[in-house]
């Protein structure tokens, strides 16, 4: 197959950047997106020229370093995977495919298509946990867990932190991030004693970094390769409450 | 050099008990007073720079990630074992070390197992108090499922995503040490060396991915939780940025390297489909629970698998194994599959693949059933591969996952460098000549959480710590000898690109050096890898600079570590003139094509060390006495 791309390339995080157009020839349709930008890489280094820098590592969906706005839906046209999942028989011989990085002022771009995600980690390191010294656990079943909950709290556990939720939300808003941990931990019992303080330490450093509010348009939903639902933000919202009021 | 491995005297169940009171403490008001720097941020490294951290210690943790989740602990699927007995079939702490030892073929420290089967209760509970989200029963208990070379059920699960829970775990919990000020962490920051000073470990030379800068950390420990050296072989189950060159770097700088040849092939990987590609994806192990192994009696059957009769499949692992059939050890399912693509009998249009058909198990007990357990792995295969394994069955074959062998550590986890410890898969560990499934995170784990904080406090209370800095000479001379490597790789400007290189390592590396080995060919192997090194100096093409981000770059440093590493492995395989586990040498093996090994020559770990450029590595003995599990041909009939 063959393809042209626009994409998007910036020397550093000062630099202003632009589109360039690079062609994609004779990829297999079978090659992962990132293969696709191996071989077209592979061509710039043996053209002297620098590859398009873009982050990825574990090429199967989990570790969720890669994250590309292509053709402006974030990880590509297909739901449901991340953009090393995104195979090159998703598009048709001949397409022009836009590429750009993440774009959110929280998230700024270091090189190319690599951004700065490190605020969802502050976010994390605000309350993002339970607050259990190793060596003091009780014994696993002592406390039984209804499979529902447990269930529950693994479909928002699911999160990779790839930041696709905030790259398409046009308030660039990182609630179904932090809803997705917030749920989590509320669902569990061991996470109750810390329930109030985890939910609102966690959204005072969301607006700290500069993530914007939720206005219910559910891209983030939409779009989150792990299909993440947004009926964690309305728990985040009623976990939000309890804390204020409750 | 003799090496002591330190185990303790005394009755298996007592040593680390015993152990553990003997270890010398840190006054509670001292351990602010002492720096750790723990490199990588997987299981190991997470879990340990939080627990250290909870001590009391200072840390410092870097990653080359731009966040400690990113690390490939978070792609491990099936599962982690604990022999809490929660399914009554009979398990115990005692047999999880039998099964450990006779799994890992009689090449791993006892005292080293039985510990590891002691503490991989109290990672669960650790794991399930930080909100982990194990499966359950309706019940609201933890659920159990069985894994390969196991006849009990021990293996704890998240869905197929256990390895990520497990890390985002241990990663909040590291995430709660930042928060409190106890660990700085830097993101983004690559080890390129280790520094020793006055015959201690004391400190780092990392690169900052983003500026390029060569930056010095000091301390008074080293902790590397680098992970294993699997992308040698280019393909493999491994992250792309996984890499050998802190485990590397150190051992060049006095650590010795044991078994660098024990390296695990696992059975259920997604085949290879072209020469573009850049990574094999694994199918979780647990699909052998309920997915059976078959490939067509004829050779070159062309029919769909769909097509092809009952009567007319060879359920190969089910014929051979009648015990354990489709659960036999990865190293035995790995072979096997070989050698039936081998004789002829492979699928698909590689005919490098074999079946593994959930039809049964779906005729049983319903898709959905098939889809609450496996649901995620059943979709990525679908993504990859555009076929549906609810109608089709699923086409694997052997990929390179696990690497048992690392720096050698003694019974404390430090290696033959005063000050440098080694956890996780960094290390040559407890899994001998072959790793069972759902034993690696048991394995991270247990060093972070449980092992590693102990045993560093003793070296800690006992040794002198000279002051250094950064501006010292055993810092500065590194430096610049890391800072001249990278500029030379930049300088060379030649003609083939890091990728080729790689890829062409990788293909000598699996030929030769893969899931059949014999002398002839590793020693061709040793020839063609010094041929390619010495080529890779004088004809690799860098482009960028090192003042800022260059991926390329990057590769390449690593690339040149793994020219060396792939020799010491091939050498390593030669020297071991028996088979067992991971190691197979054709040359040796059963009438029946078993591994046959050889415990009068070589019931030993190798231990490697480096003697300088150009000179061949020096081969150190550490023997093994089994006293509790006594070897005995491995039967999985």
């Amino acid at each position: 197959m063959n393809f042209t791309l626009k994409v998007w390339r910036q020397k550093s995080r000062d630099d202003r950047g632009g589109f360039k157009t690079y062609p994609a020839a004779e990829i297999p349709p079978d090659a992962s997106f990132l293969e696709m930008l191996d071989v077209v890489n592979e061509q710039l280094i043996k053209s002297g020229e620098e590859p398009i820098a873009f982050d990825h590592d574990c090429r199967e969906g989990i570790c969720g370093s890669c994250g590309l706005m292509i053709n402006g839906r974030a990880h590509g046209p297909q739901r449901g995977i991340a953009t090393c999942e995104l195979r090159m028989r998703s598009f048709t011989d001949g397409d022009s495919i836009v590429v750009e990085p993440w774009r959110a002022r929280p998230f700024p771009i270091i090189k190319d298509l690599i951004v700065d995600r490190t605020a969802l980690d502050r976010i994390m390191a605000a309350g993002g946990f339970i607050s259990v010294r190793t060596g003091c656990a009780p014994e696993a079943n002592a406390v039984p867990v209804p499979k529902n909950n447990a269930e529950e709290a693994m479909d928002a556990a699911a999160c990779i932190g790839c930041g696709a939720c905030v790259a398409v939300c046009k308030n660039s808003s990182a609630m179904l991030f932090v809803s997705a941990k917030v749920s989590q931990l509320a669902l569990l019992p061991q996470g109750e004693p810390e329930r109030k303080s985890r939910v609102d330490a966690m959204l005072a450093q969301m607006d700290a970094e500069g993530f914007g509010a939720c206005s219910n348009t559910y891209a983030c939903e939409a779009e989150c390769p792990k299909r993440i639902s947004v009926l964690h933000i309305a728990r985040l919202n009623r976990e939000y409450i309890r804390a204020k009021v409750g | 050099m003799t090496l002591d491995a330190k185990i303790p005297s005394g009755p298996i169940e007592k040593k680390w008990d015993a152990h553990r009171f003997n270890l010398k403490l840190v006054n509670a008001a001292n351990k602010r007073k002492y720096r750790i720097i723990v490199v990588g941020t997987g299981l190991a490294g997470a879990s340990a720079a939080a627990s250290l951290a909870e001590l009391g210690f200072e840390v410092t943790s870097l990653c080359y990630h731009e966040s400690p989740r990113r690390a490939h602990s978070i792609a491990a699927q099936g599962g982690i074992n604990a022999p809490k007995n929660y399914t009554n079939d009979g398990d115990s702490i005692y047999r999880l070390f039998y099964d450990t030892v006779k799994g890992g073929d009689y090449r791993a420290r006892e005292a080293n197992v039985y510990r590891l089967a002691q503490v991989s209760g109290n990672i669960i509970d650790q794991c399930v108090a930080q909100g982990v989200p194990f499966a359950r029963e309706y019940g609201g208990m933890l659920d159990n499922r069985s894994f390969g070379g196991a006849q009990v059920s021990r293996t704890f699960y998240a869905r197929g995503q256990t390895g990520q829970q497990l890390l985002l775990g241990a990663y909040q919990a590291l995430c709660r040490q930042i928060g409190t000020g106890k660990i700085t962490f830097y993101p983004r920051r690559e080890m390129l060396d280790l520094v020793v000073a006055d015959g201690q470990a004391r400190g780092i030379i990392a690169r900052n991915m983003v500026t390029g800068e060569l930056e010095s950390y000091a301390g008074n420990a080293v902790v590397l939780a680098t992970g294993g050296y699997g992308n040698t072989f280019y393909l493999s189950t491994m992250a792309k940025a996984s890499n050998a060159t802190a485990i590397w770097r150190a051992h060049k700088r006095g650590a010795l390297f044991a078994n660098p040849c024990f390296t695990q092939i696992h059975p259920t990987c997604i085949p290879q489909s072209g020469a573009y590609q850049s990574k094999l994806t694994l199918m979780s192990e647990s699909l052998r629970n309920d997915g059976r192994i078959w490939v067509p009696k004829k050779k070159g059957d062309d029919r769909r698998p769909e097509e092809i009769p009952d009567t007319e499949r060879d359920y190969y692992l089910e014929r051979m194994y009648p015990s354990f059939g489709n659960l036999v050890p990865r190293d035995v399912a790995s072979r096997r599959a070989k050698e039936m693509c081998d004789k002829g009998f492979g699928v698909g249009p590689t005919k490098q693949a074999v079946y593994l058909d959930f039809g049964d198990a779906i005729n049983r007990n319903g898709k959905a059933w098939i889809e609450e357990k496996y649901g995620n792995l059943f979709d990525m295969y679908h993504e990859i591969t555009a076929e549906d394994p609810y109608r089709t069955p699923m086409r694997i074959y052997p990929a390179v996952h696990y690497t048992m062998g690392g720096l050698w550590v003694d019974y404390n986890l430090m290696s033959t460098i005063p000050g440098l410890y080694v956890i996780g898969e960094a290390n040559f560990s407890d899994h001998g000549a072959n790793r069972l499934g759902a034993s690696a995170l048991m394995q991270g784990l247990a060093d972070g959480y449980f092992i590693l904080p102990y045993t560093i406090g003793d070296y800690l209370a006992s040794a002198k710590f000279p002051a250094v800095s950064p501006s010292d000479p055993s810092f500065t001379q590194v430096k610049s000898d890391a800072e001249q490597r990278l500029k030379t790789l930049l300088s060379i400007r030649g003609k083939r690109t890091v990728d080729d290189f790689h890829k062409q390592l990788g293909k000598i590396m699996w030929d030769y050096v893969g899931m059949g080995r014999n002398a002839e060919g590793l020693n061709r192997a040793v020839g063609m890898i010094r041929a390619l090194r010495e080529e890779y100096w004088k004809d690799v093409k860098v482009v960028g600079s090192d003042a800022s981000v260059n991926n390329d770059l990057e590769r390449a440093a690593r690339v040149a570590d793994y020219m060396e590493l792939g020799e010491l492995l091939a050498r390593d395989a030669l020297h071991r003139e028996e088979s067992c586990g991971g190691h197979f040498r054709e040359e040796y093996q059963t009438e029946e094509g078993e591994a046959r090994r050889d415990d009068e020559r070589f019931a030993y770990v190798a231990a490697w060390q480096h003697a300088g450029e150009g000179k061949d590595p020096i081969l150190n003995k550490e023997p093994l006495a089994f006293e509790y599990v006594k070897p005995s041909q491995r039967s999985y009939k």
